[in-house]
């Protein structure tokens, strides 16, 4: 198995038969799905983890594609990917709680436009959407601010560990053969029969490309000559709330889109907390992940209105995710099959949702441009620890304990990780980078403390493995 | 509502303790409540502290001046020892590494510990679970999320308990005495401590730092690691402070995780849970001591609340029956909470009252239903990092049948 984060990259005397730029979610559904394949993969990213980018500032959920433009590629992708993931999350031990979503009207303008919204989830293929009056609105969700006029009820909306999946397509492709190259920014490429990417490791040569590099997406396609779309960054900042605040939500609550634009949402996650935002800020920096006093002012006024009693409890964490809008409507997945290449654009929040169906499109589109694509074998099946609330835990598992006390050896109190669950993600396929890695891979540290118990002894742990 | 607690599965199985009196939490308040009793022969006293060693915060606190009165040459580690050593030597059994998750019923909680699952079913459970400083995150600063951005908490322990490197040039944010210590530790580890900074108008320097009042945290810049920290002054000039490091102290909130889990009402002041004079809480059988009542103190107030609670936990031992609570006890702006939080009976202790802000000579009341209870003039300031001590003879005169108790500053 082969991740490698540091040093010249491997000289192999052959070139790869395909390689995929970017190793956000996405990047990991096509890398996983071309390791069916009888090829020589290789998965590379700029940073050193797998989904560090836009992947991990998710919001975290499992569309049912409901809202997409009826028609889209988006639409058809969602609507594929969502069934597809539920399946492979199942399998594979990543949360999804399908706790269904609210699309709340606040106004008279946003009831008005339910009936539209509920026409289009049926065009979009799916029929369980639901029009609520206010009174089942409020029996549903006690703690929403005064004001609400009904609501779109889409119960098949859940729950999903961005993180987890990132990752479990990353373990899986790993260890069916694709090489992970992290680290290894692309600075330039010659197109050619190969092609030569120039990375920040040293070169390498490729016969398939797959440019799946989110927000560097326009970067990489303008190094073969194409300039067909811009990516600007959109920010999305996001408030998290403590577990302890969990109690007062139970649906996702998203807004409807009106006049006055884009609402906020307010969604449990998978951990048990309950997340408020995103904003949406079209930046130039492809790099401004930070937070600002306006976004945060902003979002606490709205969530206000929504969930007053939210206000009340602790945050535990404060982020911002970068999306790359391209001013485009869909999707942008583009074949040049006569330059053995395919460009995966544009790809909004529901790209996770999406991931493992796009992923299968990308290997037609490769097909078209003569990569072999017979000999497919269904890889090793993967089993992910948990980390959602849901879901058995290590720290409640007498059995597990009883077999290794480790994981009776709280480390993280907030968050009741084990010094076994930690000492896990250290030796995995594919280890984390940075202590933040190992967050998103434990969720140690990632709780109303924020280190103050725990932050010594988990960066202890984290030091001495990469000793 | 407490999660997970319809999930009990195969996996789920629980070995069933029962004790006498249960404490949560090995620091200062817990451990010497535990001596107290096992000492008066309550039964089986035991203890859990989550961490590997049981001591508490001071532990970590490698200065002088611990013990009631202080003693120069008494250190936090070798107190916390003293202090364990005390419960061990009464005969309470202080068990570490043992994490108490939730409850399983009014008087019993779960715990995961190496040696697996228990259920711990007792006859008293005294919550002293401290408290914590709150990050970076809770007080919604913005800008990037390096690394290198740390509580006291964290630092301490990263220096004393795990040799781990600090940053080369750090800034402390707070000027109260968490933060004069966290910069003596940085310092100690070999970081050049850039300023301290406070959004209060005066605060007690550390010699050699430059000391920054009337100032607040705009921003955190900075990949990977801090590079600067964007500050602004009252009179609307900003700054950027150069350094690699931030250590965020004091703004202490309660860790009252599983009081609230088990239903035990909060004080919205304390953000602890609600006792009166004599540690009671809301629930029946539960007390709750320490830091977990109000934030840091120091610690031998702390030992002095856990010793005060072991009458009241004996005398519920002996069958005493749960009193309704007294009226409550409320602040006015600029205090910011007293605790206890309940007049049930006289207190025999002094009432701790933290202002919001500095205020030099205070002078306080206390009034229910519009009748003068108490006043007195303070001499010298008081501040937000430092409780006044309120004698507590005049709860005697509180209306137990009565509307609030109001305190405020005349």
């Amino acid at each position: 198995m082969t991740v490698t984060r540091h040093g010249p990259l491997p000289d192999g005397a052959e070139p790869y038969d395909v390689t995929v730029v970017g190793a956000g979610v996405v990047g990991c559904a096509i890398a996983r799905e071309l390791a069916r394949l009888p090829l020589r993969t290789a998965l590379i990213d700029a940073c050193d983890d797998v989904g560090n980018g836009t992947s991990k500032a998710n919001t975290a959920i499992l569309h049912t594609g409901f809202d997409a433009v009826p028609g889209s590629l988006e639409s058809r992708l969602v609507r594929d990917g969502q069934r597809l993931l539920a399946s492979y999350a199942a399998d594979s031990g990543i949360p999804v709680e399908p706790v269904g979503a609210l699309l709340v009207a606040w106004n008279e303008e946003q009831l008005a436009a339910l009936p539209g919204l509920a026409d289009k989830a049926v065009r979009n293929g799916y029929h369980a959407a639901r029009i609520l009056p206010a009174g089942e609105v409020r029996a549903r969700e006690p703690e929403l601010g005064p004001g609400v006029l009904g609501a779109l009820h889409v119960p098949d909306e859940s729950l999903v560990c961005p993180w987890t999946t990132t990752l479990a397509y990353a373990t899986q492709a790993v260890r069916a053969g694709v090489h992970l190259h992290l680290n290894c920014p692309v600075r330039s490429v010659t197109p050619g029969e190969p092609h030569t990417l120039t990375t920040g490791r040293g070169t390498l040569r490729t016969r398939h490309l797959v440019n799946a590099a989110g927000l560097y997406a326009d970067e990489i396609d303008r190094f073969l000559g194409h300039a067909d779309f811009t990516v600007t960054p959109r920010r999305g900042q996001l408030i998290v709330f403590d577990e302890l605040a969990r109690g007062l939500v139970r649906h996702i609550l998203l807004p409807v889109p009106d006049a006055r634009g884009k609402g906020v949402l307010v969604t449990p996650t998978v951990y048990g907390n309950v997340m408020l935002g995103p904003t949406a800020e079209d930046l130039d920096d492809k790099r401004d992940t930070g937070s600002t006093a306006e976004g945060l002012a902003l979002l606490r006024e709205k969530g206000r209105r929504i969930l007053p009693a939210l206000l009340d409890e602790e945050v535990t964490a404060v982020y911002a995710g970068l999306r790359a809008a391209t001013g485009q409507e869909d999707y942008v997945i583009r074949a040049r099959p006569g330059q053995r290449y395919v460009t995966v654009g544009g790809i909004r929040s529901t790209g996770l949702s999406a991931s493992m169906a796009i992923a299968t499109h990308v290997v037609e589109l490769l097909a078209e441009g003569g990569l072999p694509v017979t000999g497919a074998r269904e890889p090793d099946p993967v089993r992910m620890p948990n980390l959602g609330e849901a879901f058995p835990r290590p720290y409640r598992d007498a059995a597990m304990i009883a077999a290794d006390p480790e994981y009776g050896r709280i480390v993280c109190h907030c968050e009741r990780v084990t010094r076994g669950e930690i000492r896990d993600a250290l030796a995995a396929t594919v280890p984390p980078g940075s202590p933040d890695g190992l967050r998103r891979r434990t969720r140690a540290r990632g709780g109303r403390c924020q280190g103050f118990h725990c932050g010594a002894a988990v960066r202890a742990l984290f030091e001495e493995a990469r000793r | 509502m407490n999660r997970g607690d319809a999930r009990a599965d195969a996996h789920d199985v629980r070995t069933d303790v029962r004790v006498d009196v249960l404490v949560v939490g090995a620091g200062p308040a817990g451990l010497a409540l535990a001596t107290r009793l096992a000492h008066a022969g309550a039964g089986r006293i035991e203890v859990l502290e989550r961490e590997q060693y049981a001591g508490g915060i001071p532990r970590h606190l490698h200065h002088g001046g611990f013990g009631r009165p202080p003693r120069p040459w008494l250190h936090g580690p070798r107190y916390a020892e003293r202090a364990v050593r005390a419960a061990v030597a009464a005969g309470a059994a202080v068990r570490t590494g043992v994490t108490a998750t939730g409850w399983a019923g009014p008087l019993s909680l779960e715990t995961t510990s190496p040696a697996g699952l228990e259920r711990i079913t007792a006859r008293a459970v005294v919550l002293a679970t401290g408290a914590r400083e709150r990050p970076r995150s809770a007080r919604l600063v913005p800008g990037s999320r390096p690394q290198g951005v740390l509580t006291t908490g964290e630092l301490l322990r990263s220096v004393h308990e795990h040799g781990l490197p600090v940053g080369r040039r750090a800034v402390v944010v707070g000027a109260e005495p968490v933060a004069r210590h966290a910069a003596a530790v940085l310092r100690g580890a070999g970081a050049h401590v850039v300023a301290m900074i406070t959004e209060a108008p005066r605060a007690a320097a550390v010699p050699g730092v430059p000391l920054l009042t009337q100032t607040t945290v705009g921003e955190l810049r900075g990949r990977g690691r801090p590079t600067g920290l964007v500050i602004h002054h009252r009179d609307g000039r900003t700054g950027l402070l150069t350094c690699d490091t931030v250590v965020f102290t004091g703004d202490w909130i309660p860790d009252h995780e599983l009081a609230r889990r088990g239903g035990v009402p909060l004080d919205p002041g304390t953000r602890g849970p609600r006792v009166d004079a004599s540690f009671r809480t809301a629930a029946p059988g539960v007390f709750a001591v320490g830091n977990a009542l109000h934030g840091i103190e120091r610690a031998a107030t702390a030992a002095g609340e856990g010793a005060a609670a072991a009458a009241p936990v004996l005398a519920h031992l002996a069958g005493a029956p749960w009193p309704e609570p007294g009226p409550p006890l409320e602040v006015r702006a600029p205090l910011l909470w007293v605790t206890p939080n309940r007049i049930t009976d006289t207190s025999g202790r002094p009432l701790l009252l933290r202002p919001a802000e500095a205020v030099t000579a205070p002078v306080v009341t206390v009034t229910q239903d519009g009748r003068p209870l108490w006043r007195r003039r303070f001499p010298g300031p008081a501040s937000p990092s430092r409780s006044l001590r309120l004698p507590p003879h005049w709860t005697a005169r509180v209306d137990r049948t009565g509307g609030p108790v109001v305190l405020a500053l005349g």
